[in-house]
């Protein structure tokens, strides 16, 4: 597929909550194929890439990425700047497409479908795969209106209130600003306003939720309140979190991916394991701060 | 090789440097003194001779004299039927051009490619460029004609009897001032919608937003105050424009219509608007040409008139201004 083959996907418009807009009866995503599709994967995983390749233009950002993450578990990928960890992390959900010279080979299934095929609509993708980023980037709205966005341009305004609610409780920000629902979000901490950006994309209910180094620029107590509720997430969620803080990684995590200068996925496996007895020497360089 | 005791010398040339510094000082200051200069002689001017003016004709009688003959015998300065129509052509103008300039501006900035935008933006920014004696003639020569034809159309598919525009026309007018400024709306409009943070779009598509959700829902709310600015710059472009008007409009001032009573409820009909832009509107700018351009002597009351009518006409574009000023401070800093 070319990019922009991609680029005309993107463009497609839909209201319809299926990711595949042609046929969905046909390998769809459907609650009925669930069971099928994860015996094909292996127990348990939502997202496995095959020979993902990925490249900006002529630079190719990564290489043969084999990867299967698990369900309900925090999966973390680390490494070096510009090593492709988030690059990967916008595959999934097809982020990428925004970006005009990405071109994505190989496959990256989502409970069995491969995202890349033709009939999938990434917008129907995204609405099943939140998404929060590195810099806080709540809209210049009211509180209540940035929670309930994804809510409204989904149609899922029944109830709002009390999802709207629900989701602020999830993201720990409830008790913050339950009395001034309709001020700006602007007006809140860093801290907060990653937390209402987290609340924003739980609030329609995704499967996956992507992040981005979504603590990279906020301060430390801050940053333990956003992992605090990253392990709790991962009770619903199945959560892949980009970093570069190690310790980060090592402290949520279940599993950790470590990619090296190069789009080179080196080695991934539970976390423990990468941490204290990781298989090859450069992923042990790399932990123990000999490089990156 | 600093030698004891001895400071380095760091007084380089002053004397020469200084003289120099303050007569670049002074030279730049004279520019910017001369343009206010020149703003406030303008402003200073206008109000002189305006109140010469009021001193011959009242006030009270310019401002809601529905009347405007400057050159026939009895003399009435009634400015209200310029003010209409103004309003009458700035209205028509803004109808078309603000949809047309804020959708312009969401194609450019959320939908078009970048190469259809470095021609497109370009291309729009030149009509910008059309002098509007040309956009004048265009009116009479082609838009009237073509205007016409749609009316007899309509006519004739729905039975209303429109009446045919004449030679000059408030309608035409309207149109082509509008098209005039498209480019300022699209313009101003989208450089505010480029200015969005992409991490709000990114924000928004990771919701699952679609490319319009996103434009309609989260570019337009965020970029509101340039939006806000460019029709307010637009419209004062609008009220101030002369050539195209005279051309299109011609010089004979609008009727004002009669307000009718229903139910105690004032109201003035439909198809007297609608004549309104059938026939000839001409604007203040229009009569101030006239009369400029007319068989009057220095220091008539006609020719005082001129500034009266300026004056009015600075006062409204002053408060379009204010407006502007506020509206652009009020949504400032929205996503900083």
């Amino acid at each position: 597929m070319t990019s922009q083959d991609m680029a005309s996907e993107t463009e497609a418009e839909t209201d319809d909550d299926s990711l595949v807009t042609t046929d969905p009866g046909k390998g769809g995503l459907d609650e009925n194929d669930d069971r099928g599709s994860v015996a094909q994967t292996g127990a348990g995983t939502v997202i496995e890439s095959r020979d993902l390749d990925v490249f900006y233009g002529e630079t190719q950002a990564l290489q043969n990425i084999d990867l299967a993450i698990p369900e309900n578990q925090v999966t973390a990928m680390i490494g070096p700047s510009g090593c492709g960890k988030s690059t990967f992390l916008r595959c999934i959900n097809r982020m990428n497409d925004l970006i005009d010279i990405a071109r994505v080979e190989g496959s990256l299934t989502f409970k069995g479908k491969n995202v890349y095929d033709t009939d999938v609509d990434p917008v129907a993708l995204r609405r099943r795969i939140g998404m929060v980023f590195q810099h806080p980037n709540p809209f210049p709205k009211s509180i209540y209106d940035n929670v309930a966005y994804g809510l409204r341009i989904q149609d899922k305004t029944e109830n709002m209130d009390e999802v709207v609610e629900r989701s602020l409780k999830k993201a720990a920000l409830w008790d913050e600003v339950s009395d001034r629902l309709d001020d700006s979000a602007l007006d809140l901490s860093g801290g907060q306003q990653q937390r209402l950006c987290i609340a924003r994309a739980i609030a329609v209910d995704p499967e996956v939720i992507l992040m981005d180094e979504p603590a990279s620029a906020l301060d430390p107590i801050a940053t333990s309140q956003i992992e605090d509720l990253i392990e709790e997430l991962a009770t619903e969620y199945t959560v892949v979190i980009v970093t570069h803080n190690m310790q980060q990684a090592a402290r949520i995590s279940d599993k950790t991916a470590v990619f090296l200068t190069g789009g080179e996925l080196v080695e991934f496996d539970d976390t423990d394991k990468i941490f204290e007895n990781p298989e090859s020497q450069r992923v042990e360089d790399y932990i123990t701060g000999k490089f990156g | 090789m600093s030698s004891e005791g001895q400071t380095p010398d760091l007084s380089g040339d002053r004397g020469f440097r200084s003289v120099r510094e303050s007569a670049y000082k002074y030279a730049l200051a004279g520019c910017a003194v001369l343009s206010v200069l020149t703003t406030v002689s303008i402003i200073a001017v206008l109000v002189l001779d305006a109140s010469q003016f009021f001193a011959e004709y009242p006030i009270l009688e310019f401002l809601t004299g529905t009347e405007f003959s400057p050159n026939l015998e009895p003399v009435s300065f009634g400015v209200l039927p310029l003010i209409l129509g103004t309003l009458l052509i700035t209205f028509g103008a803004a109808l078309i051009a603000l949809p047309i300039g804020v959708l312009t501006a969401i194609y450019l900035s959320e939908y078009a490619s970048k190469r259809t935008r470095s021609v497109l933006k370009p291309m729009l920014e030149v009509l910008a460029g059309v002098p509007t004696v040309v956009y004048g003639y265009f009116a009479i020569v082609y838009i009237t004609p073509a205007l016409n034809a749609a009316i007899g159309v309509l006519n004739g598919a729905l039975g209303t009897e429109i009446s045919r525009l004449g030679l000059f026309n408030g309608l035409s007018a309207s149109v082509v001032v509008g098209i005039m400024i498209i480019p300022m709306v699209s313009s101003i409009s989208e450089d505010a919608m480029n200015s969005v943070p992409d991490s709000l779009r990114q924000a928004g598509y990771g919701l699952g937003a679609t490319k319009f959700n996103v434009s309609v829902t989260i570019v337009v709310p965020a970029a509101v105050s340039g939006i806000a600015s460019s029709f307010i710059l637009a419209i004062s472009r609008a009220i101030g424009e002369t050539m195209a008007v005279v051309l299109a409009a011609g010089s004979q001032p609008p009727d004002i219509p009669p307000v009718q009573q229903a139910f105690g409820v004032p109201y003035v009909a439909p198809t007297d608007i609608l004549s309104l832009f059938t026939e000839s509107s001409a604007t203040m700018t229009v009569a101030m040409i006239d009369i400029a351009s007319g068989d009057i002597s220095g220091g008539s009351t006609a020719y005082k008139s001129l500034f009266a009518i300026g004056l009015t006409l600075f006062v409204i574009t002053l408060a379009m201004n204010v407006v502007s000023d506020l509206v652009a401070r009020r949504y400032r800093e929205e996503y900083e």
